[in-house]
């Protein structure tokens, strides 16, 4: 802005495919295990091992590939990426290098009104590395764990046309939102099985040629994208235009001290000797396989909130909480679904209650975890307890009043209902003995009220209220107020 | 006499590459022999395959998948009994001193 | 010592099956013949006393005995075959005293079928050798002239089954390894094609060439032990799905008819007299059983050495990449990381390694992958694409299996180039990824074994089998070296 320079971003994205085994061995991918307990001969690089892929990775990448647009190469190669390291069991990684199983796919999104689509240059399937124990050895020892090596990695490589950090934090947002609904992916941020890389290079505006790149690592959340990269930028920014020079790196990003730090100078770029991995042959996806991907395509998040501002009478931004999550948006679909049948209210208005109310009551108890999200009630409750509103049966406070007791538990709504005896009085004659009732006890605020200080109706209303413990038809209690006040001038 | 194939500084980088610490007599012999057989092998220059396919792609046959089902692995003591070193369930590794 | 110790594979196991010795009986005197003789061979680097009698045991109370295909039959195993729990080293420093936690695929095969492991014999490191005088714990000696090596890299292999020190061995061969050392030792061995056995616990040296081979004293046995081990194996993703035809019924069937291919120019090219009229021979004897002899062409045979130095040391290089002292092995502590790789890895490897995977590592990096690695790749094609047209013509394809009769310890070993042309026979068959057989064929003036090699279409192991059984029976051939 006003610098001259342009920002350049590609992102890397590194998925975990949502398997229950690893991509190239039996072993258990479940997280959180006690060290080296989930591991073999395979993901531990023993002499005479060797690699087994995964159908259901393959499946999983796939459908990510057909969601994203991709073209899907049908003999795709896995490659040895040779380099020596304690986090790769065998001193390679099995990747895939000169023919990935998908090229040339494209994320859209929107920015400030602005209509973006970002080239997916590839996506490739390739294993994870293992992981170091943190805080445990010592100054001068590593201990390594074996459980996360071998893990099934899907690749996602962005064309490097990002232009801002605000631009890259949506890329990554859209994706990960895409990942999720896919059911490729977990989300999971905190377990790293969604990890992001950011290729950040400034240049001249108006050049052509990019600029020297400087590979950021470590950008784990969502929070840390913007500020990453923006530091990353002014600092290249700061440097170039001072005369000086981009070196070819990877930095990490270290959100403690707010800035990027060297990591390993690429200058002497990592000669990885990649070929085609002799222990496996070519990996074949046949038509019939890339045409079922296409055909099971779930409804994806952009689809999912055009639907709902369009049919179901959401804002944007409501559409956008509510399609965040594949289990709330699913949630909030059913609910919406089942309440206009149950109500006979047209769906956008039944849209638009359920929302609400979601949104307003019930979104603050949900826990999510990864896929998986506790809404504490179940779609047919919400429904039910909604169309008791709708009838009239009960006022929306008292609604709001019944959630607590009904979360966590499968008791239907309109049960305690009776049990409560919280049955809306909606019974002018009963009302009307409350109202004379609650008037007569505050005899100053009437005649206030009679002498043109209108707003002491809310004070009323308020007792009027309590007095019914929340059962009264809000409009009739306003009603009998306003005529009990107005007729005793 | 021509170049030779491989020079003394090539020899060293591809130990590097390699991680074997070769001494500076081993890097002269290693230079030597190599040198020779990179000479034998340069009968395969005159040869023209432009338009033959690498024997990888030319056996016709693919990757067998396995079904994803979780198979007990090995058993963390018998597998950490042959570990130069080990402590705490993890295998014990010299820290690498570029940052990281 | 039992008599049928030093029988055949098929005599023993009927033996045993039909109750007339025990396995243990046999384990016993076997291992008494293997601790008497071996030190004059050095082909067991590991003999498991315990663990063979343990399984003899088992085999004597299995209730499946008298079905089993090699009940009691003593085997060695080449020390790059995993077993579980007893030592091996590859005969490398690296894996000194690495003991691995599971039993190679076709272990599992052999015990399953009721053979007794002894031991695990002596190899050139990694199986990187036609001598075994690169192995880290001392060379192996052939029997028939213990100042003479026996070949390799299966070297331990075929010495230890040629002197009776086992019935039977398992090798594994990448350019000649079964072979060439069969030859050496008057034995016969078998490399089946590429996929026909399963790799899982064969320690790689290249994985697109590799395959575990079986040595014995005769084709019948070869072709008894090949059937057991070979078939598909869901943990060998290069394992081929196809079924396993009855070998040693192919031993009985005659070749009248059978075309046999000489390869023009190339057969007699380098090879010593002896060996030169022991072909001759061949032809003569094969023609007799009613084969017809067939002049074929191989045109791109001789760039065979080029290619598979250059194909064979790239995947080396990266398969012996693990090998760094982190999780299995020796570990050479240095100032860091990288120096403990380092020192790890330059002390833990012998020369040959070293020179196999510097060569390896080198027509893989930058800038020579193309000239190198992706070349030889294609120039491979073009040596399959001759044994196919060539079978278009013949039925099998004979040459020497090595160009001399064992040489003498130390005569090759300053050389490497010089050892590398040992294989130029063998090294085609392997590229083309189809399989070969050696049978011997005749004694040099020395009396050192001379081998016949066939070569057959891929997957075609029972024609060889049939082939090498009949030109078994015509030559007579019932040598053996001295000390049996």
């Amino acid at each position: 802005m006003g610098s001259g320079y342009e920002t350049v971003i590609g992102l890397e994205v590194h998925a975990q495919l949502l398997t229950r085994s690893k991509l190239f061995c039996g072993c258990s991918v479940k997280f959180g295990a006690s060290p080296n307990t989930q591991v073999c001969p395979v993901c531990v690089g023993l002499p005479g091992s060797l690699p087994m892929p995964n159908a259901r990775a393959v499946e999983l990448a796939l459908r990510a590939g057909v969601a994203l647009g991709c073209q899907i190469r049908s003999h795709s190669v896995f490659a040895r990426k040779n380099y020596f390291y304690p986090d790769l069991a065998k001193n390679y990684q099995i990747s895939q290098y000169e023919l990935p199983l998908c090229e040339h796919g494209k994320l859209r999104f929107e920015l400030d009104g602005k209509a973006h689509e970002i080239p997916i240059q590839r996506i490739h399937l390739e294993e994870d590395a293992a992981k170091n124990l943190h805080g445990m050895g010592s100054g001068t020892v590593t201990l390594v764990d074996y459980n996360r090596a071998g893990t099934p990695l899907m690749e996602i490589v962005s064309g490097p046309d990002l232009r801002s950090s605000a631009e890259a934090e949506e890329y990554l947002k859209r994706l990960h939102e895409t990942l999720m609904f896919l059911g490729v992916n977990d989300g999971n941020l905190e377990e790293g099985s969604f990890r992001c890389d950011a290729n950040v290079s400034v240049r001249p505006i108006g050049q052509e040629q990019l600029g020297t790149r400087v590979e950021l690592k470590n950008i784990n959340s969502f929070r840390f994208v913007r500020k990453a990269i923006d530091y990353e930028v002014a600092r290249q920014i700061a440097l170039v235009s001072g005369g000086g020079r981009v070196v070819l790196e990877t930095r990490t990003w270290n959100d403690g001290q707010g800035k990027s730090l060297p990591m390993r100078s690429k200058e002497e770029a990592m000669d990885y000797r990649y070929f085609p991995d002799p222990d496996l042959p070519p990996l074949h996806v046949s038509e019939a396989a890339i045409e079922a991907a296409r055909r099971s395509l779930p409804e994806l998040p952009e689809r999912k909130r055009a639907r709902y501002v369009e049919s179901l009478g959401l804002t944007v931004a409501d559409a956008s909480v509510l399609s965040a999550h594949p289990v709330i948006a699913g949630f909030f679909e059913r609910a919406a679904e089942l309440l206009a049948a149950q109500s006979k209210l047209e769906p956008a208005a039944a849209g638009k209650k359920a929302a609400n109310f979601l949104q307003s009551e019930l979104l603050r108890h949900v826990r999510t975890n990864g896929l998986s999200a506790e809404m504490g009630v179940s779609p047919e409750q919400l429904a039910e307890l909604l169309t008791l509103v709708e009838s009239a049966a009960i006022s929306g406070k008292q609604a709001k009043a019944l959630l607590p007791s009904l979360l966590g538990t499968d008791r239907r709504p309109e049960q305690l209902v009776r049990e409560q005896g919280l049955v809306q009085v909606s019974d002018t004659t009963a009302i009307e003995a409350v109202v004379r009732d609650v008037l007569a006890q505050h005899p100053d605020n009437v005649k206030l009220f009679r002498a043109g200080k209108t707003a002491v109706l809310g004070f009323f209303v308020g007792q009027v209220m309590k007095a019914m413990k929340g059962a009264g038809n809000p409009k009739l209690v306003n009603e009998v107020l306003q005529k009990l006040l107005n007729e005793g001038a | 006499m021509s170049a030779p194939r491989i020079t003394a500084d090539a020899v060293r980088h591809v130990a590097k590459l390699a991680c074997i610490s070769l001494t500076a007599e081993e890097v002269a012999r290693m230079q030597r022999e190599l040198d020779s057989i990179l000479g034998f092998m340069a009968e395969l220059d005159s040869l023209d395959v432009s338009d033959v396919p690498p024997a990888f792609q030319a056996l016709g046959v693919n990757a067998p998948l396995r079904p994803d089902v979780v198979v007990p692995g090995l058993d963390r003591d018998e597998l950490l009994a042959s570990a130069p070193a080990s402590d705490q369930g993890g295998f014990a590794v010299p820290k690498v001193l570029e940052g990281d | 010592m039992h008599e049928l110790v030093t029988a055949s594979v098929t005599e023993i196991a009927q033996a045993v099956r039909d109750g007339k010795v025990s396995a243990v009986e046999i384990t016993r005197a076997a291992l008494a013949r293997a601790d008497a003789k071996n030190a004059s061979l050095n082909a067991f680097l590991h003999v498991d006393h315990e663990g063979a009698l343990a399984q003899a045991a088992r085999v004597d109370a299995s209730p499946n005995r008298t079905g089993l295909p090699l009940a009691g039959v003593p085997f060695g195993l080449k020390d790059n075959l995993c077993t579980r729990g007893v030592p091996t080293t590859c005969a490398s420093k690296i894996l000194q005293g690495y003991a691995p936690p599971y039993d190679a695929h076709v272990v599992e095969q052999l015990r399953a079928a009721g053979a007794v492991v002894l031991g695990k014999l002596n190899l050139d490191e990694f199986a990187m050798g036609s001598s075994t005088e690169n192995s880290a714990f001392g060379a192996v000696r052939n029997p028939w002239d213990t100042s003479r090596a026996p070949g390799g890299s299966s070297g331990g292999s075929a010495a230890a089954v040629a002197l009776g020190l086992s019935a039977a061995a398992l090798g594994s061969d990448t350019g000649g390894s079964v072979r060439q050392p069969a030859s050496f030792c008057g034995v016969t061995a078998i490399k089946p094609s590429y996929g026909r056995v399963s790799r899982y616990g064969l320690i790689a040296f290249a994985s697109s060439l590799d395959q575990v081979g079986p040595i014995a004293r005769n084709v019948r046995d070869a072709a008894r032990v090949l059937g057991v081990i070979a078939g598909r194996d869901s943990r060998d993703p290069t394992s081929a799905d196809r079924p396993v035809p009855n070998y040693e019924a192919e031993c009985e069937r005659d070749v009248k008819g059978m075309r046999v291919g000489v390869v023009r120019g190339i057969t007699d090219e380098g090879c010593a007299p002896a060996v030169q009229q022991a072909m001759a021979r061949a032809r003569e004897q094969l023609a007799a059983l009613g084969c017809e002899i067939v002049e074929v062409d191989m045109p791109h045979q001789k760039y065979a050495l080029s290619v598979y130095y250059i194909v064979a040391t790239a995947e080396a290089s990266s398969n012996l990449a693990r090998f760094d002292g982190m999780r299995y092995g020796l570990r050479v502590n240095g100032d860091d990381l990288r120096d403990t790789y380092g020192k790890t890895r330059d002390a833990g490897f012998g020369l040959e390694v070293k020179r196999r995977i510097m060569l390896g590592t080198y027509v893989l990096s930058a800038g020579y992958y193309d000239a190198f690695y992706l070349k030889a790749q294609k120039v491979q094609t073009l040596i399959r694409r001759d044994y196919a047209q060539a079978f278009e013509r013949c039925d099998v394809v004979m040459t020497p299996t090595a160009p001399t009769g064992a040489f003498k310890l130390g005569e090759k070993i300053d050389d490497p180039l010089q050892m590398y042309l040992q294989d130029v026979f063998t090294l085609p068959p392997s590229l083309a990824g189809i399989p070969a057989v050696s049978v011997p064929c005749g004694l040099t003036p020395e009396r050192l074994p001379i081998g016949l090699q066939l070569a057959a279409p891929g997957f075609e192991e029972a024609r060889l089998v049939r082939i090498a059984a009949a030109f078994e029976r015509a030559s007579g051939w019932a040598e053996r070296p001295p000390g049996f």
